[in-house]
């Protein structure tokens, strides 16, 4: 812990960088960075005064037309919910996606700066940065902060030459695949993806998938949802598909069950 | 993006303590609301400050008028919460002293949420609102976690009572579970008015940290404004 203190703070003591125009203000203690970790509640498992947005299902695929990216939107902070409508897909530029999972401040601040770094890179280098590069420059970020608490799982989607889906975490590990889902209900999305995802599908079979996997996620984790959100990557860039209500989807996907308060139930109390 | 962070002021050294007795932290307590409307948006807090079950202050206001009217409400340790009013004061004088123009609120709700990350690693202890009005005239609240993670909202309650304010403003303010509302209905300025006033009556009633004075701003194109209501004093 301090061996990464004093690597970043040779220069002025006390004052972690990242680079010229970024400080962070720590604590005068010897170990500033536990110090501050005692009372955040980064990954819901402590009792902390501070309690920091988090939990999610992120998923994203390869598959023939491309990318799919798919989340839920819920944030909680402790066991209360403190929103159903986050957006948790960043829009890095016209081409690349992440997703965030875990600490939504660490993953939202970071996939910012990671907009930026692309941005330079575009206009230092004249052309589009790589998946493989972009991915590359998050994970040599959170590396500079590993074991300081930060808190996020991203995934990164794009297109340059070819599909692109990397996997980047606050321990600095970067993974590519062809299929990654991300967060607390992330268990339950791979057991529906897993026993259905093939590379050979149309773009309708593919948010089919990734429709069911984000639903069946926010039905059997609590930490889970609101709406599905969901993205294409293809060629000429990403698009978004309109939001759906996953209590909607609960009627569609078991059309047997009736809603206790419509007009025609047989519970509806008030016909009784 | 300006990130430029300032240095740090703190020149005495904190004791550090290896057996978790010391915390740089207080709750206390108090509750603040924003509901943003069509071309107002609006901030109600009380004006309660406790340390556990001491009263410390029954008139200690949380919620500030930054100096381009946009008001920050805040809840949590109110220490912090004057600080970090203070850091985003200063960084909203000096964007308009190197900009020659007052900041817009979007700009400013992106600059608290920088501030707030500047402290990631020791956070601000506050959960705020930030309300004003955006570029296009239309009312604007941001809700906020400790480290700076923001959303726009429409009517949200952070601090001691949100547990019990916010589910009362997903009903009223945005028709959450109401089978034959608009959801995208936002309300006059008049029934947001009312609205946040039996809110806290309501919250005073039943959370102990609430109560005594209610500040409401009212912020519109022509300014922010303040009305004062009396909240029970036990």
């Amino acid at each position: 812990m301090n061996r990464i203190v004093e690597q970043l703070t040779e220069n002025d003591a006390g004052e972690l960088k990242l680079c010229k125009e970024l400080e962070f203000e720590l604590a005068q203690v010897d170990s500033p960075l536990t110090f501050g970790q005692q009372f955040t509640d980064v990954k819901s498992e402590k009792d902390a005064m501070i309690k920091v947005a988090h939990g999610t299902t992120t998923l994203a695929f390869k598959f023939r037309e491309g990318v799919l990216v798919a989340t839920d939107s819920r944030a909680t902070m402790g066991n209360v919910i403190s929103s159903q409508s986050v957006k948790k897909v960043i829009e890095i530029n016209d081409r690349l996606l992440g997703t965030m999972a875990g600490g939504a401040a660490d993953c939202s601040f970071w996939g910012r700066v990671l907009g930026m770094e692309c941005r330079l890179y575009e206009l230092r280098n004249k052309k589009k940065i790589s998946v493989a590069a972009a991915s590359k420059i998050l994970a040599n970020i959170v590396y500079r902060y590993k074991g300081s608490g930060l808190s996020m799982g991203m995934m990164v989607a794009g297109w340059d030459d070819k599909p692109g889906l990397y996997y980047v975490d606050s321990d600095a590990r970067r993974l590519e695949n062809d299929l990654f889902s991300v967060g607390s209900g992330s268990t339950f999305a791979y057991g529906v993806l897993d026993a259905h995802y093939k590379y050979d599908m149309s773009l309708d079979e593919a948010k089919d998938l990734a429709r069911r996997a984000i639903f069946h996620a926010t039905h059997r984790d609590a930490f889970s949802g609101g709406v599905v959100r969901m993205y294409w990557v293809h060629q000429d860039g990403w698009e978004a598909y309109p939001l759906e209500d996953v209590n909607d989807l609960y009627y569609q996907f078991h059309p047997e069950i009736a809603l206790t308060n419509a007009q025609d139930s047989p519970l509806n109390l008030a016909s009784a | 993006m300006d990130l430029a962070m300032q240095a740090r002021p703190m020149e005495a050294p904190i004791e550090a303590h290896n057996h978790n007795r010391w915390s740089p932290y207080v709750d206390n307590g108090g509750t603040t609301l924003a509901i943003a409307g069509a071309d107002y948006v609006l901030v109600a807090s009380d004006t309660r400050q406790s340390d556990g079950y001491l009263i410390n202050s029954r008139y200690s206001p949380k919620a500030f008028v930054l100096s381009n009217n946009a008001v920050l409400g805040t809840s949590g340790c109110s220490a912090d919460s004057k600080r970090l009013y203070e850091v985003l004061e200063q960084r909203a004088q000096l964007y308009q002293h190197r900009h020659d123009r007052q900041i817009s609120t979007p700009a400013l709700a992106q600059l608290l949420s920088n501030t707030m990350y500047s402290r990631r690693m020791l956070p601000y202890y506050v959960f705020p609102v930030l309300a004003g009005i955006d570029a296009k005239g239309a009312g604007a609240a941001y809700s906020y976690d400790a480290v700076g993670n923001m959303q726009r909202v429409t009517g949200v309650c952070f601090g001691s009572a949100s547990a019990l304010i916010q589910p009362f403003l997903d009903n009223q303010v945005r028709f959450k579970n109401q089978r034959d509302a608009d959801p995208n209905r936002l309300l006059t300025r008049e029934e947001a008015f009312k609205i946040a006033v039996d809110a806290f009556t309501s919250a005073t009633e039943r959370d102990i940290y609430t109560g005594d004075y209610l500040e409401i701003f009212i912020v519109d194109a022509a300014g922010a404004h303040k009305e004062m209501r009396e909240l029970k004093h036990d």
